[in-house]
């Protein structure tokens, strides 16, 4: 054989391992139930959830609480399957957790709490946001 | 309203775009005839069109630019990315913050080099310049605001839509004159001087690909395989630098201005620039082998093509908003993703098309590769620089690849690895190896004969050095021993390639030059990441609070003003909340300045000694920025201060608290010190004060404030206060009260007003608050008779701040590195520029 192809071997070989331990290491997007069979079997890994923040009729978010020094926050998340789920983020609320209409959540369960490590907010885009700030 | 400039801009927009396509038409025509003559018309009119269209761009440019000098904010544009205390500096990052400016800072870019090429390419100027147009074309249909009547599809997105065009806002029903009275403002992230450098350097970097790809499409295209190379190299080698450069200026910024402790997150968008360079790097090593060994022709152009086309992928993928569950940057979309990915699709399929049409003809040797010669590592090198990138590439595009299953019906759900640090790093520190590695052995067939003995001898130094650093820095941890390793064997190797050439052919060193920056980045990264420390460990055995995670508890310190606590060998001590003066850069304490009633300015209500200097006498007005708290923390070993910090928080409106560390600079290490949390850090919770109390005394009494000795020593007339105008008729008395504080003493000076004392008398009292003790003191009533006074006292919690310090140790070997590299690049460029003129 020769030595370009076998360059050229070792190279496909190291990309298709390159996709299989990428795959492998990924995270995934789950909703609260796989979440929680997940955690029940042990399996303690980061996971990502997509949701909106509960409201009510007129657009209140409910449930959301806020610890006393404001150095953490829960809120009830409705995953994209419809289920509710209390979620705990140990830090400060961010400014436009209440204005985002789609949340991202990266964690796992503890007991029958969702605690998110991270938060991926997604604010609504130019041409959805309807109001003027500084008027 | 001013209507007139918008229209401006908006004509520009449509003529550039027009222009760039009729360019694009005739040098096309121009590359397609063989008649020479009627060629040679073409041209002269294709570079016509893309002068004008340079034009065009500028005026583009300047008509936005004049709108947000200007604050016109009946434009969105203006509105959302400016406000009117913007400084004019900044004014510029304004282009960048939105998509629409930074494709035409693309485009700004783009027809530089264009009219550039048109001047020194005269040869190559007909399929050059119209792959030029046609990208041209593209980024000005991106921001052309146009709707196509019949298909009701809107093309681009304009940076000259009014307000009232974007928003519905019910005020524009009643009043669609309105404007408002100041704009968003700029994101407080990019009140920054890199980031004023950062992205148009990027830009250009972008743009910078565009030559080589056009000299290689122009190449296939006349069938001149092999005379291709020699221009594009050095605009290769540019483009190298610059987008090098412009990735690490943006990595310096985070780790300056960004809390998250380091300079490189593995985030998307990092992604999406870190992929296509590597590629790059792996074109031009191919380009030079070519040069000069004559192989590796089919791979060059392989490489160069992929440059670009992935620049377009990350267009595609930062900009189109299908990052939107994977990044914590949140990109607006603009609802271009169609048009991204039309660009993105006519430039893949076509350079497809060509190559393989082509690619029977291209010339390759077929001669066997040898183990031992230069071809056979620069290709494995190549190689290896793009399992890198691909390795970063693949979760990168999860979310696309979770579209296109999806559009099949077999849905994926893959996402990015929650921790992406370790997910990234784990893998691309041994690429890294392997490269160092490769590039380190090439040297030794590069430049002459390999001599097997040289090599032997250069892994031994490099494996003793990091025997030595080993021990030396406790590298006790594998694979950082072999990144060592690695990182000394190409240094070392490089040496002995400048050795030689610094006597025989400086000029050629600096592809040396780049590689020992190369191995001293490497080793930089290792210790500054991989030995980064946490040292402001909590070590109280107290929680700061119940409901924060372990983590935060373990990792912070909470500092009460004045009460040093020991911190890495330091007392570290809190002093108080400072404001930063714009005119003079001095730090004010809070009780040297009255608020005015414009944010953006205070009145200094005493005199201010910075150094026995007096900086500003009381009633000065000084400019500040209101979003900006500092918190001055000193340091000191063995009762000798050694570093004075003030982290910055800043207060955002809409993106809360941004907390920006201050770095103290060693040689040695780096210690980075930010806020966590603040008394004051969270305006939705006023701190709480205590029921006030009041005391009656004589001059010279001393009494306790909030645990402080205070002495009341004078009550004196007074004709001025500053910041307040006194009127005839007016009377007022000024206490002066000396608080001692552990540092200084501090001098309150409340005052007690009558306003029109020879009419309907009216009292006003004026406290004055001393911030840093958490002491506010009120003069509420004289008795003369008495010869007392009644001093009102209400105090809160004293001031305190939750702080995070790293150590990053030998983070300046990275800097260091880097600054080789930018300098290697840049000597390697000049002189293939020079040798490609010959």
């Amino acid at each position: 054989m020769k030595k370009s192809h076998l360059l050229a071997l070792i190279a496909i070989a190291a990309a298709v391992g390159i996709i299989i331990s990428t795959t492998g290491d990924a995270s995934s997007y789950v909703d609260f139930q796989t979440a929680s069979v997940m955690a029940k079997e042990g399996n303690l890994k980061s996971i990502h959830i997509v949701g909106e923040l509960k409201k009510d009729p007129s657009g209140q978010v409910l449930g959301l609480e806020k610890s006393a020094d404001n150095l953490s926050f829960s809120f009830l998340l409705i995953d994209e399957q419809g289920n509710e789920q209390k979620v705990i983020h140990q830090e400060p609320l961010p400014p436009d957790f209440l204005r985002s209409e789609k949340i991202v959540i990266i964690g796992h369960y503890v007991s029958d709490i969702f605690l998110a490590e991270k938060i991926l907010l997604k604010c609504p885009s130019k041409y959805q946001d309807n109001t003027l700030k500084n008027t | 309203m001013h209507y007139f400039i918008g229209n401006l801009g908006h004509f520009f927009v449509i003529l550039s775009w027009v222009t760039a396509c009729f360019s694009f038409f005739l040098y096309l025509k121009a590359a397609l005839t063989k008649d020479l003559s009627k060629s040679g018309e073409w041209i002269v009119n294709g570079r016509v069109g893309f002068i004008v269209h340079s034009m065009a761009v500028a005026g583009v440019i300047a008509s936005l630019f004049f709108i947000i000098y200007n604050h016109y904010f009946e434009y969105h544009y203006a509105y959302s990315h400016s406000s009117k205390h913007l400084p004019v500096y900044y004014m510029v990052s304004c282009f960048w913050e939105g998509q629409e400016g930074s494709f035409l800072l693309w485009m700004f870019w783009q027809a530089i080099l264009g009219l550039i090429l048109i001047r020194t390419q005269k040869e190559w100027e007909g399929p050059l310049m119209s792959v030029f147009a046609l990208v041209q074309a593209f980024l000005a249909s991106m921001i052309l605001g146009v709707k196509i009547p019949l298909l009701d599809i809107n093309l681009g997105s304009s940076p000259f839509i009014l307000l009232r065009e974007a928003i519905q806002d019910p005020v524009f029903l009643t009043n669609p004159e309105f404007i408002p009275a100041d704009g968003n403002g700029l994101n407080p992230l990019l009140q920054n001087y890199w980031m004023v450098i950062h992205p148009p350097t990027l830009f250009l970097g972008f743009a910078a690909t565009l030559v080589p790809f056009s000299f290689c499409i122009a190449g296939l295209y006349y069938r001149k395989y092999t005379d291709w190379v020699r221009p594009a190299l050095p605009w290769s080698l540019f483009a190298g630098a610059v987008l090098g450069i412009g990735i690490l200026m943006g990595g310096y910024w985070a780790y300056e201005t960004l809390s998250f402790g380091g300079y490189w997150n593995w985030d998307p968008v990092e992604n999406a620039v870190y992929v296509p360079w590597l590629v790059l790097i792996g074109a031009i090593h191919t380009m030079l082998l070519f040069r000069s060994r004559k192989r590796g022709l089919r791979i060059s152009v392989i490489l160069v093509l992929s440059t670009f086309l992935l620049i377009l992928y990350s267009t595609f993928l930062t900009r189109s908003g299908i990052l939107g569950d994977a990044s914590v940057h949140s990109f607006t979309d603009l609802g271009l993703s169609g048009q991204l990915l039309v660009y993105l699709l006519v430039f893949t399929i076509g350079s497809k098309l060509l190559t393989w049409s082509r690619w029977k003809e291209i010339p390759a040797t077929g001669k066997e590769l040898e183990t031992w010669t230069v071809e056979f590592w620069v290709f494995a090198g190549a190689a290896t620089l793009c399992l890198m990138g691909f390795q970063v590439l693949i979760p990168t595009s999860f979310p696309v690849i979770n579209k296109i299953t999806g559009w099949f019906g077999a849905q994926t759900t893959l996402a990015p690895p929650a921790d992406q640090i370790g997910f990234y790093s784990k893998l691309q520190l041994w690429f890294a190896v392997v490269v160092a590695l490769i590039s380190g052995l090439a040297q030794f067939f590069w430049w002459n004969k390999p001599d097997k003995k040289n090599i032997l001898y250069t892994l031994l130094v490099a494996a003793l050095a990091s025997v030595l650093v080993v021990n030396a820095k406790e590298v006790y941890d594998l694979k950082f021993a072999v990144l060592l390793f690695a990182g000394f064997f190409i240094i070392f190797s490089n040496l002995l390639v400048l050795k030689k050439l610094f006597t025989k052919n400086p000029s050629l060193s600096g592809g040396a030059i780049t590689h020992v920056g190369v191995g001293l980045m490497l080793i930089g990264i290792m210790f500054s990441s991989g030995y980064s420390r946490v040292v402001s460990l909590n070590n109280t055995g107290m929680l700061i609070s119940k409901s924060a995670s372990t983590e935060f508890n373990r990792d912070n310190l909470l500092l009460f003003v004045n009460e040093p606590r020991t911190m890495a060998g330091y007392q570290i001590e809190y002093l108080g909340e400072r404001i930063l003066s714009n005119d003079r850069n001095i730090y004010l304490k809070k009780h040297e300045v009255r608020l005015s009633g414009d944010p953006f300015k205070v009145i200094a209500s005493r005199a201010i000694i910075r150094e026995k200097q007096l900086v500003y006498q009381a009633g000065d007005t000084i400019p500040i920025n209101p979003e900006n708290t500092y918190y001055e923390i000193t340091l000191s070993r063995d009762g000798k201060m050694e570093a004075r910090l003030f982290p910055r928080v800043q207060m955002n409106p809409s993106m809360g608290m941004l907390s920006s560390p201050d770095i103290t600079r060693g040689y040695s290490k780096d210690l980075y010190t930010h806020v966590s949390a603040s008394i004051s850090a969270d305006p939705n919770n006023e701190v709480e004060w205590n029921q006030p109390t009041q005391e009656t005394m004589k001059i010279g009494q001393q009494f306790f404030v909030n645990d402080y000795v205070a002495v009341l020593e004078s009550v004196k007339p007074v004709s001025s206060i500053a910041g307040y105008n006194l009127e005839q008729g007016d009377v007022a008395a000024m206490a002066t009260i000396r608080i001692q504080a552990e540092h200084e003493d501090y001098l309150a000076e409340p005052v007690f007003l009558i306003k029109n004392a020879d009419g309907n008398a009216n009292v006003g009292l004026i406290p004055d608050e001393i911030n840093d003790l958490g002491v506010r003191l009120t003069l509420n009533n004289i008795r003369p008779r008495e010869e007392q006074f009644d001093i009102g006292i209400t105090t809160r919690q004293k001031d305190w701040v939750i702080i995070k310090a790293m150590e990053k140790p030998l983070i300046n070997i990275l800097w260091l590195g880097t600054g080789l590299l930018a300098i290697g690049f840049i000597m390697a460029m000049v002189k293939r520029f020079r040798s490609s003129e010959i």
